[in-house]
């Protein structure tokens, strides 16, 4: 009984599937319970949360890493995949504690000042979250105190800024100019990405890492939090 | 099944009125000055048929002028068939070409003597002698049995390239008049299930081929049904000539029922006036000729609207294929053969360039895009030709299956069916109900249905353009799939009673 509702949780996962209405990969899926629905049967069952993460969230996106780096899959099916986790491992978190899983990072993201894209932003939070970790989004057009405000209340590991224009990129140095004043620069790891910024303005700016893309920020984040 | 191609909503460039004038000047072509032919047969068969025919003597070859009535032009255009099936190895690549419907096909063509090869070689910078930079470098070798196999094995794995039609003329030492056909067509059939196509070198050896090819498809009556091989031939010599010889070959073919290609390739501004108006109503009526010719022949013999008209490059004469009229006449013809209802045979996808590179795409590019948009049934030309139709080169055959690729995309029809609205509404709902307000999630079918198009296949890495690399790396992949051959045993069986065969073709 639990190892068929892991497995479904797992299959679900690798179909990319958030709630019953979502589509999976193959026909016929929609109205069938899906990852969301399935975590919150297995919690209602008691079912070791441990498990539920290892053998069905993190072993369903392993196989959707393998199949994109196959070219079988797609970075829309990563996402999909990615969100499919990000929504359970909410559900999971009161339970982690608990069950003796250790958090693996919050990470406080936003969109700097006078700057309202965040597509690039939206999609580093749900690989983020796709990878286990607690992703506090504060949205865009964010100012330099309300980030620096954020940090203090919130503690994060990390703090992610995003610009996708040159005119709002320099709200990046200002951010960590700020952050530094506060005494706060040091409690926090930095990264920074969107289309204008480099890594070369990233080391002059202060910050602790640049990822030219989603799947670069995920490793980054990883690299930084095992360093 | 057969091959999809691509159904296009046809881009018109003649209006009804451009249309019915070009088909009136043709008629008044074929009534006077009317048809210069060499061939006694075809002229006694229009005789029989009711053109006025005008003996020329005293003249060092015998002709006669054929003044053509309207009448019997219609009534051949009639009896001539407005679908037509070319068959294949595997019939699931057959082509079904309907001179109705807009579903253009992607064919080679040419003969070509030249095989253009391309090397990667590195060179080191002048400025920075530490930095070594990559250039390609090409060389020309001879058409031969071999290459024309390598042709017809990288036709067999390209998706757009619908039908082999020979692109490289076989000039191996051991090849002659007498037995260039049969090896030409078995290097095509043994290392394609697609369609193949191809001219008639030697009228005598016309029954040893199609007897190879029934051989290939399992006999007389499957020959038949699914025709694997089809002919072009042109009998046209513009300005408005049938010549002799390859007039009787189409008389022959036309006896046998094998599909054929009536082709007319005049030269704006030689051997075509170089008005618009001028070249596509001549070409109109030698291909009409043709046609006419070859229904006298045979009722109802498959045949194809073959348009080829050029414009020749003023400095030379030459052909020039890169040039917007180029594009435009082919287009007109490609309305013509639609008035009639008769699938066409057009041309599009050459440049006048050299080597693969900046000018041999732009050129290639716009006669393959706007021609693809007027909706031939069957459009040959379409890979690897260079500097004229004179050079065949695999890279830029590659890269033109992967152009022809983004076409198809560009030709789509807009899919708007009755559930699109509300899936429409329902994911526009969902998506701004959600944190992200991504569709991404909405694009994964789309993307397995190829509903979207791919990125560019040859994406360069670095700020260096690696296009042609990133082609000869998918062509080295393509050439080291094992070929799929005739089956063994009717292999031997084609080479036991097909005489002229080289042995080395056996395994190649």
């Amino acid at each position: 009984m639990t190892e068929n509702l892991i497995d479904s949780i797992r299959e679900n996962v690798i179909q990319g599937r958030v709630t019953r209405d979502d589509e999976g990969l193959e026909e016929g899926m929609a109205g069938q319970p899906a990852v969301t629905e399935l975590v919150a049967e297995a919690l209602a069952k008691d079912i070791d949360v441990k498990l539920i993460i290892n053998e069905g969230l993190t072993s369903g996106m392993n196989t959707v890493g393998e199949k994109f780096e196959a070219g079988e899959y797609f970075i829309p099916d990563m996402l999909a995949s990615a969100e499919a986790v990000g929504a359970a491992m909410e559900m999971l978190e009161p339970h982690l504690a608990q069950s003796g899983i250790k958090p693996r990072g919050k990470i406080l993201i936003a969109t700097v000042k006078g700057d309202l894209h965040d597509i690039g932003k939206n999609i580093v939070s749900i690989l983020l979250r796709g990878a286990g970790y607690t992703v506090k989004d504060l949205g865009n057009d964010i100012d330099t105190q309300t980030i620096v405000d954020a940090v203090k209340e919130e503690t994060p590991e990390f703090l992610g800024l995003s610009a996708l224009l040159t005119s709002t990129m320099a709200h990046m140095e200002g951010t960590i100019k700020a952050l530094a004043d506060s005494g706060l620069r040091d409690a926090v790891k930095i990264i920074i990405g969107g289309a204008p910024v480099s890594e070369e303005f990233a080391q002059r700016i202060g910050a602790d890492g640049y990822g030219a893309d989603g799947f670069q920020a995920v490793a980054l984040v990883e690299s930084l939090n095992t360093a | 099944m057969a091959r999809q191609g691509i159904l296009v909503e046809p881009y018109q460039r003649l209006n009804d009125e451009q249309i019915a004038r070009v088909h009136r000047l043709s008629m008044e072509i074929l009534a006077d000055p009317g048809i210069i032919c060499f061939n006694r047969t075809a002229a006694a068969v229009f005789a029989d048929s009711g053109a006025e025919v005008i003996t020329v003597k005293g003249e060092r070859l015998p002709h006669w002028i054929l003044k053509i009535p309207e009448k019997l032009i219609q009534e051949t255009i009639e009896a001539a068939p407005k679908v037509v099936k070319l068959g294949a190895r595997n019939e699931d690549n057959c082509l079904i070409l309907d001179g109705q419907e807009t579903r253009v096909r992607f064919a080679s063509g040419s003969e070509t003597n030249n095989w253009l090869e391309m090397d990667i070689e590195a060179f080191i910078s002048k400025n920075e002698p530490g930095q070594e930079v990559n250039f390609p470098v090409f060389h020309v070798e001879k058409g031969n049995t071999d290459r024309l196999a390598t042709a017809a094995h990288l036709c067999e794995h390209l998706d757009s390239w619908d039908s082999f039609l020979r692109p490289v003329n076989i000039q191996d030492d051991e090849i002659n008049d007498n037995n260039k056909d049969v090896n030409k067509f078995f290097a095509s059939l043994n290392n394609t299930t697609k369609h193949v196509m191809a001219g008639l070198t030697q009228l005598n050896q016309l029954d040893n081929v199609i007897r190879m090819a029934q051989l290939i498809a399992g006999g007389e009556d499957r020959f038949r049904d699914n025709p694997i091989i089809s002919f072009i031939t042109s009998l046209i010599k513009s300005p408005l000539q049938l010549v002799d010889d390859t007039t009787q070959k189409t008389i022959e073919i036309a006896k046998r029922g094998v599909p054929l290609v009536i082709s007319s390739a005049p030269q704006g501004g030689s051997t075509a006036p170089i008005v618009e108006a001028g070249i596509v109503a001549q070409i109109n009526a030698e291909i009409l000729t043709g046609i006419s010719l070859a229904q006298l022949i045979n009722k109802g013999t498959p045949v194809l609207y073959g348009s080829v008209p050029g414009r020749a490059n003023m400095n030379d004469l030459n052909d020039s294929y890169g040039v917007p009229e180029f594009s435009q006449y082919n287009v007109d013809c490609v309305q013509m053969a639609r008035h009639y209802g008769l699938p066409c045979y057009s041309s599009g996808g050459v440049s006048d360039a050299r080597v693969p590179g900046i000018q041999a795409s732009v050129e290639r590019l716009f006669s393959h895009t706007l021609i693809t948009l007027a909706g031939p049934q069957y459009m040959h030309y379409a890979f690897g030709l260079m500097e004229r139709t004179s050079t065949f080169c695999p890279v830029q055959a590659v890269l033109d299956d992967a152009h022809i690729g983004i076409i198809k995309g560009l030709a789509r029809q807009p899919a708007f069916t009755d559930s699109t609205i509300p899936e429409v509404l329902e994911q526009t709902r969902r998506v701004m109900n959600s944190s992200t307000k991504l569709f991404t999630r909405f694009a994964r079918s789309a993307l397995r249905s190829r509903e979207i198009a791919p990125p560019y296949q040859f994406e360069s890495r670095d700020m260096a353009d690696e296009t042609l690399f990133r082609a000869q790396e998918r062509l080295d992949e393509i050439l080291s799939l094992p070929p799929d051959h005739i089956e063994k045993v009717i292999a031997e069986k084609v080479f036991q009673q097909i005489p002229g065969l080289l042995n080395k073709l056996k395994d190649s």
